[in-house]
């Protein structure tokens, strides 16, 4: 699988990331390259082995449903780049 | 012996006893820090006047005949990827610059609840996404044992001030190695719990499967210490596993009788150094005069960690950093620019009839998202989420991150058979000794590959240690890495402890 500039193109919408031009070129050349090594895991075989994604075999872990208190909201606000003391404030999500 | 020369298990009790107290031992790493981080650059922040006030609170409840925890006025160093109630916490990302966390990590609390004195947040590779330190976006991070030399990262900072002596201990987190190997660079003791034995409630997520938080120490008696107080089950991290904590500065002066040590052929191969090789052998000879028994073990899947690593890794960051959003927190692009500049190009397109190009331009907000990104995240942190986001796309998930968590699985069955045959497995930590700043910069495959020895234990989430073995010829720290079977932090610590027993690696000071 090679990977072209247009596919990191589109990778990077995905990802939501803005890249330069020079971004593009390089991480076309670096993910390339990344991708050609981990390639190499395609010569086990792995047919019938249960994925891991995790280290520790937990299912779910309960507890009570009971209300507690939370953060202030003020406190929370207090990181947030833009807002109106209530709500966060972003630019329009539709129309223009 | 100046003060800031002890181990933190000596200066402890020399705290509870009464014969020091926590501001004047406070005052002493403050001093240091302020005769030798310009050169070292190990904090980020320090809080001299918090840390102050803290050590004299703490002498002021002592004096006054209250109970004091474990810690006793001990200054610590926190990696700044650990949330500190509002304190900065940057994780050296220009996307966290003025982030200031509503709450405490569980670790953190837990060190305060043991009336530990938090001196200042360490420097890192940003987002833990490096072995260097050079990916900060604060600073550059040396070597105290050569300047030119990067410390190892991603918890480089930690490394750094407890191997020049600016903290007695220090909290980092390991997600292929982030402890170990910069423990290891920089010769001090690393230790990375098993997964699950360490909270990672308000440890800024890299990969969630795979982050552990664990201690950075002179001796595996201080790191002894350290776990005692942050090791155990959390209601805020569903992850964190509900056994009991041994006491581990208790059982750790008694030596393992009858110790199986393995060494894995893996380790030893093509890529190692000749003389971290020798340091590595010289180091289980010395288990051997104690009465060790070494055979060869394999793992036969050793070779493929690294890319494992480099698809499990990438996906589970590219889904945690989607949070960075430039909504709630975090750096936002500014607005007016943004939208100015979107107009312009809005413009140009419906001027050259560019009906595809007007089509698949950003909605305003959607570029708001990807100009903060752009702006806030470095180039390594960048590369990361596109390689996870890539891994992760429809079409190519079966092919990378399913076969990915498959071999993680043979990986792990690799370790549950070893350890039928061995208590503990003995390797190097690293392939050479610290690398020159820039060396490898513009290369980052081979900067990942030198995760080689330290990324199996995070993808089968047992525990290991590193402990210092020696130095090269140009005095450089070399370490020795020990991993045990999940939940044996407690064999770790008494095996690094016999070492240290009959070594003195660890009482070696860089010159600064």
């Amino acid at each position: 699988m090679s990977l072209s500039r247009d596919d990191v193109q589109k990778v990077s919408l995905l990802a939501r990331l803005r890249l330069s031009d020079e971004e593009l070129d390089s991480l076309t050349s670096q993910m390339g390259r990344v991708l050609n090594y981990i390639e190499q895991l395609s010569e086990l075989d792995t047919d019938g082995v249960e994925p891991m994604a995790h280290a520790v075999d937990v299912s779910n872990v309960f507890r009570d449903d009971a209300v507690r208190p939370s953060h202030d909201r003020s406190e929370i606000l207090a990181n947030c780049p833009r807002h109106d003391e209530e709500f966060y404030l972003v630019p329009p999500v539709l129309g223009d | 012996m100046s003060l800031t020369d002890r181990s933190a298990t000596e200066l402890t009790s020399l705290l509870a006893s009464g014969e020091l107290s926590s501001v004047e031992l406070t005052r002493a790493y403050l001093d240091r820090i302020a005769a030798h981080d310009e050169a070292v650059k190990a904090f980020v922040h320090v809080d001299a006047e918090g840390a102050l006030a803290r050590a004299k609170e703490i002498d002021a409840r002592r004096a006054r005949g209250e109970t004091i925890g474990r810690l006793g006025g001990l200054p610590v160093a926190v990696k700044d990827l650990l949330c500190t109630r509002g304190e900065l916490t940057t994780c050296a990302s220009r996307m966290l610059a003025r982030f200031k966390p509503p709450y405490d990590a569980t670790v953190v609390a837990r060190l305060k609840a043991a009336d530990a004195v938090i001196v200042g947040k360490t420097n890192m590779d940003e987002f833990a996404m490096g072995s260097s330190s050079e990916n900060s976006a604060v600073q550059q991070t040396c070597n105290p044992w050569d300047l030119s030399r990067v410390p190892g990262g991603s918890s480089g900072g930690s490394a750094a001030c407890v191997s020049a002596d600016l903290a007695p201990l220090a909290l980092g987190s390991d997600t292929g190695g982030s402890v170990r190997q910069p423990a290891g660079l920089c010769g001090v003791v690393g230790l990375k719990p098993t997964y699950g034995r360490v909270s990672r409630y308000g440890l800024i997520a890299f990969a969630s499967s795979l982050d552990q938080i664990g201690p950075l120490a002179r001796t595996a008696e201080d790191a002894a210490l350290m776990m005692e107080v942050i090791a155990g089950r959390d209601p805020h991290d569903a992850t964190s596993v509900d056994l009991p904590v041994p006491a581990y500065t208790e059982s750790i002066s008694r030596p393992l009788e009858g110790l199986r040590l393995g060494l894995a052929r893996e380790h030893f191969g093509e890529g190692l150094d000749a003389e971290v090789e020798t340091a590595v052998r010289e180091a289980i000879k010395v288990y051997e005069s104690l009465g060790a028994k070494v055979s060869e073990v394999s793992l036969p899947h050793a070779k493929y960690a690294v890319a494992t690593y480099y698809i499990i890794a990438p996906s589970e960051a590219s889904s945690n950093l989607a949070r960075y959003d430039g909504v709630h927190y975090g750096h936002r692009a500014d607005e007016k620019a943004t939208a100015v500049e979107l107009a312009a190009e809005r413009k140009a397109l419906e001027a050259a009839g560019d009906e595809q190009g007007l089509k698949q331009l950003d909605a305003p907000i959607v570029r708001m998202y990807r100009q903060s990104r752009a702006e806030g995240f470095g180039p390594e942190v960048k590369r990361r989420i596109m390689l996870g986001t890539y891994a992760l796309s429809a079409g190519y998930y079966d092919a990378y991150y399913l076969k990915a968590l498959k071999v993680r699985r043979l990986i792990r069955q690799d370790y549950d058979a070893a350890f039928e045959q061995v208590d503990l497995i003995a390797g190097p930590v690293t392939p050479t000794t610290a690398i020159r700043i820039g060396e490898k910069a513009d290369d980052p495959l081979a900067m990942y590959l030198d995760d080689i020895y330290t990324v199996s234990a995070n993808l089968a989430g047992v525990g290991g240690i590193s402990v210092p073995c020696g130095f090269s010829q140009s005095g450089m720290p070399i370490g020795l890495q020990l991993q045990a079977p999940p939940f044996e932090e407690d064999r770790l610590l008494r095996a690094a402890h016999m070492y240290q027993q009959e070594t003195d690696w660890h009482r070696r000071r860089p010159t600064l």
